[in-house]
């Protein structure tokens, strides 16, 4: 059934990535990003592709779940490299007809490729190893320190907590309706874009419904919780650093340490 | 003092129409006087519309009466600085299951409460650990509140307020949207935190069955309490209860059929074996 | 023969890491007239179950035959056939949408090319059918009762003049006294129409008072398919599945146990009287 499906693409196995503080998966996937694209030469590219590989090996995830990712944003980077590739203006490499290739356009196409598919990889391994709820944890107490200039940060996380626990019911809910409405005659397959758009006002308008009276009841549940805001909570499960996390950063700070000399940032 | 008193409670609403004008008011709670004591299983049945469910959103605070007063505990529920400390001693557990399921873990929504409250980490830890065991529901603990049953996720709802340290649970028809085994199960847990953890239970529900096991019944009726007494007392008047649309257990309705045939049985039979023993 | 299912396998999630078998080679036959009760526990397919017989659900392998024809030969119109056979799904109330009530008992009727006239006579004489109160006709649905909201989303399918009525839990979540209304309409309806209904209920005590076949189903196949009495012999067995015979057949069993000669076949409280009290004529008699 739907409500089985998992959010994200959390991909439950036992590695040492996986048991990570989420603070640290974020800050290092950030970082990572941030490295890819001030690195100016091949060589930087070479220490980024051995970092990378280290965490996909150390993830023990298969590698396909990671390219998987890749397949979605194919056309952007098909196009972002030609693009590159034929319209940068320099030293002419050669040319076919009225395409013409030059050294940079191939530098920074190629440059280009290495940075949208490692950040493609990059932050599906972070949400390969990281349950969404471990990442609004994180997300949580990363940005802690905007609530000084009164962002609301612990409002937000919980939002994100509970729209991703009502997502699934929502989608067997959307199923559900919609299969009531067919019973009836509905049809929400054929005609054309006006009758399609027509014929999601008897869907749209249930789930809005529905989705108004839950959360009526949620908010009247919380209330009867004692819920008052992040004012003077405790927390079952503090982010609390481990060994581990201090290696982690340990790792990190060597890669940025290395790929600055050697990509020249 | 009892645990819940109420004096000469009022709820009045307001009906609008489209445009916002007062159409008219609608007194959903009328006159009620309530005096439960501590520990005490009380069920209150009533048919839809009879004001049983906005009476006890007003013992919970998220309702405060027209007129009147409410006690919980001894506190005054109009005074908002006490507010907190009300729904504390005051839990609540609604209808429908989803709906009231924070957490995406099973013990994480136990722990929600008690994080609200502030205690503090190592305590929460314990307090969840015992409310699941209280509930059975313990093994359950790492699992999504998605894939459970409806009587599992009122059970873990249960023990959301439970890990609260409530003096009192207030449920507003918990089994509604339940099958027969999950009623069953979530009724078997009510009993056992009355009988074993001493807790004082409002049962509000429609389920004539389940009111069986109550110390006391109270009946409403277009916002006014009909009846009230014992189950023996409350179910000897099947023709009252069938007036106000209510129905009878199976049991007291054989034994009614029977007795106002001519049979030689006595008035408001609530079990099998009193029936069985009756007849032989 | 109306319904025909032959040896229907359904598969949830096909393919994928979640997949479960939700019906198991289901064989079963519904003639025209019936008054058919589907039970079983949660998750034990009747739902799914129902679902297939107005084509919304296909099955993974196996034929359904509406009135002898194959539901998924080529050119079947399936969208006439959910005409025919009417569901009403569990919490029918959620899926209104309109801005009053007879606007959305139309929506049915409308969405298979009838003259609005027709529509509009449908949908008239099916919120007649519901005995919904003519003041609540122009009424914005949300503002009705739980009992009221349901038996408009009844009265919904009924406008399509559907020849079999299938109701997915229509009680469920009612008071007694919405329960009470539910059910005698669907009594008087069948008893005016001839229309076959098939209930689909978790209730024995509901069910039992009203049909006269019962179709048990657990974990994705049919256990028994008999009437109503022949089922509740196996007490046992459906409490092993998270069933129970209705309540007087434990105490007719008990009251038999005990050396009394009455009917232990009793299932509603009218025989069980009528069996205890013939017992009781005939041993004063003695006496």
């Amino acid at each position: 059934m739907i409500r089985d499906i998992t959010l994200g693409q959390y991909y439950p196995v036992d590695s040492l990535l996986h048991k990570l503080d989420p603070r640290v998966k974020l800050s290092g996937t950030l970082l990572f990003l941030i490295s890819l694209f001030l690195i100016k030469n091949i060589w930087g590219y070479g220490i980024a592709t051995l970092f990378l590989a280290y965490v996909i090996q150390s993830s023990k995830v298969p590698f396909k779940y990671m390219i998987r990712g890749l397949r979605a944003v194919l056309l952007l980077l098909l196009v972002t490299v030609l693009f590159n590739l034929f319209l940068t203006q320099g030293e002419t490499l050669f040319q076919i007809w009225r395409l013409r290739i030059t050294k940079e356009g191939l530098r920074i196409a190629v440059f280009m490729a290495f940075r949208l598919t490692y950040l493609i990889i990059g932050s599906s391994v972070m949400t390969l190893t990281t349950t969404p709820n471990h990442l609004t944890d994180g997300m949580e107490s990363l940005l802690s320190p905007l609530k000084r200039i009164h962002v609301p940060v612990h409002e937000i996380a919980m939002m994100m907590s509970i729209a991703l626990r009502f997502i699934p019911i929502l989608m067997e809910e959307t199923d559900k309706i919609m299969k009531a409405q067919m019973a009836r005659g509905a049809d929400f397959e054929s005609g054309n874009m006006i009758k399609k758009v027509k014929s999601l006002v008897p869907l749209l308008v249930p789930l809005f419904i529905s989705a108004f009276r839950r959360a009526n009841d949620l908010a009247m549940a919380m209330e009867a919780r004692c819920y008052q805001g992040g004012e003077g909570r405790t927390k079952m499960k503090p982010l609390i650093y481990q060994k581990r996390d201090y290696g982690a950063y340990g790792c990190l700070l060597v890669y940025l340490l290395i790929v600055a000399a050697v990509g020249k940032l | 003092m009892g645990i819940i008193e109420a004096s000469k409670l009022i709820f009045e609403y307001i009906r609008r129409d489209e445009e916002g004008n007062v159409e008219g008011i609608t007194r959903a709670v009328d006159q009620v006087d309530l005096d439960i004591q501590k520990g005490d299983f009380i069920a209150i049945l009533g048919h839809n519309g009879s004001g049983k469910s906005t009476l006890a959103k007003h013992m919970n605070g998220i309702l405060h009466p027209t007129e009147g007063t409410l006690w919980v505990d001894g506190k005054n529920t109009r005074d908002i600085e006490r507010q907190w400390e009300i729904r504390q001693t005051a839990g609540m557990v609604f209808q429908n299951p989803d709906n009231q399921i924070i957490g995406s873990l099973v013990e994480e929504d136990v722990g929600f409460g008690p994080e609200n409250l502030g205690v503090p980490t190592e305590e929460i830890w314990i307090r969840v650990e015992e409310s699941l065991k209280a509930v059975g529901m313990l093994e359950y603990r790492k699992h999504s509140p998605n894939k459970l049953s409806g009587g599992q996720k009122q059970r873990v709802a249960i023990a959301g307020i439970v890990a609260m340290h409530p003096k009192c649970i207030v449920l507003d028809e918990p089994t509604a949207m339940l099958d027969p085994v999950g009623r069953k199960e979530v009724i078997r847990t009510i009993r056992a935190l009355n009988e074993v953890e001493k807790v004082t239970v409002l049962l509000i529900t429609h389920y004539m069955e389940e009111a069986i096991y109550a110390d006391k019944v109270i009946v409403m009726d277009s916002g006014k309490i009909v009846m009230r007494g014992t189950p023996k007392e409350i179910f000897s008047e099947v023709e009252k209860l069938k007036a106000l649309r209510l129905d009878v257990p199976q049991v007291t309705l054989l034994a009614y059929e029977l007795k106002k045939k001519g049979m030689p049985i006595s008035d408001g039979i609530l079990t099998m074996d009193e029936l069985v023993k009756e007849i032989c | 023969m109306l319904i025909q299912l032959e040896n229907v396998n359904y598969l949830y999630g096909e393919g994928t890491a979640y997949e479960t078998t939700a019906l198991k080679n289901i064989n079963l036959t519904i003639e025209k007239g019936q008054l058919i009760g589907i039970i079983g526990h949660t998750g034990s397919g009747k739902s799914t179950l129902v679902q297939h017989l107005n084509g919304l659900l296909k099955p993974t392998s196996g034929i359904i035959y509406y009135k002898g024809q194959d539901i998924y030969e080529k050119g079947y119109d399936r969208k006439e056939l959910r005409g025919k056979v009417g569901l009403v799904f569990q919490y029918p109330e959620h899926q209104l949408f309109e801005v009053d009530v007879f606007k959305d008992v139309c929506f049915g009727p409308r969405n298979f090319g009838l003259s609005e006239q027709e529509v509009e006579l449908r949908a008239y004489e099916a919120l007649k059918k519901v005995g919904l109160e003519d003041e609540c006709f122009y009424q914005s649905p949300f503002d009705l009762s739980g009992g009221q909201k349901r038996r408009v989303a009844i009265a919904g399918i009924l406008a399509m003049k559907p020849e079999v009525l299938i109701l997915d839990e229509p009680t469920a979540g009612l008071d007694p006294k919405g329960r009470d209304e539910i059910f005698s309409q669907i009594k008087k309806l069948r008893e005016d129409t001839g229309m076959t209904v098939i209930l689909v209920s978790h209730s024995m005590e509901d069910v039992a008072k009203y049909v006269e076949r019962i179709i048990v189903m657990d974990h994705g196949s049919i256990l028994f398919d008999n009437e109503p009495k022949e089922v509740f012999t196996h007490w046992e067995k459906l409490e092993n599945i998270g069933l129970a015979a209705p309540y007087v057949t434990y105490i007719m069993r008990k009251l038999h146990e005990k050396g009394l000669p009455i009917d232990i076949r009793a299932t509603t409280i009218e025989e069980a009287v009528d069996s205890i009290w013939d017992w009781y004529e005939r041993s004063k008699e003695k006496r």
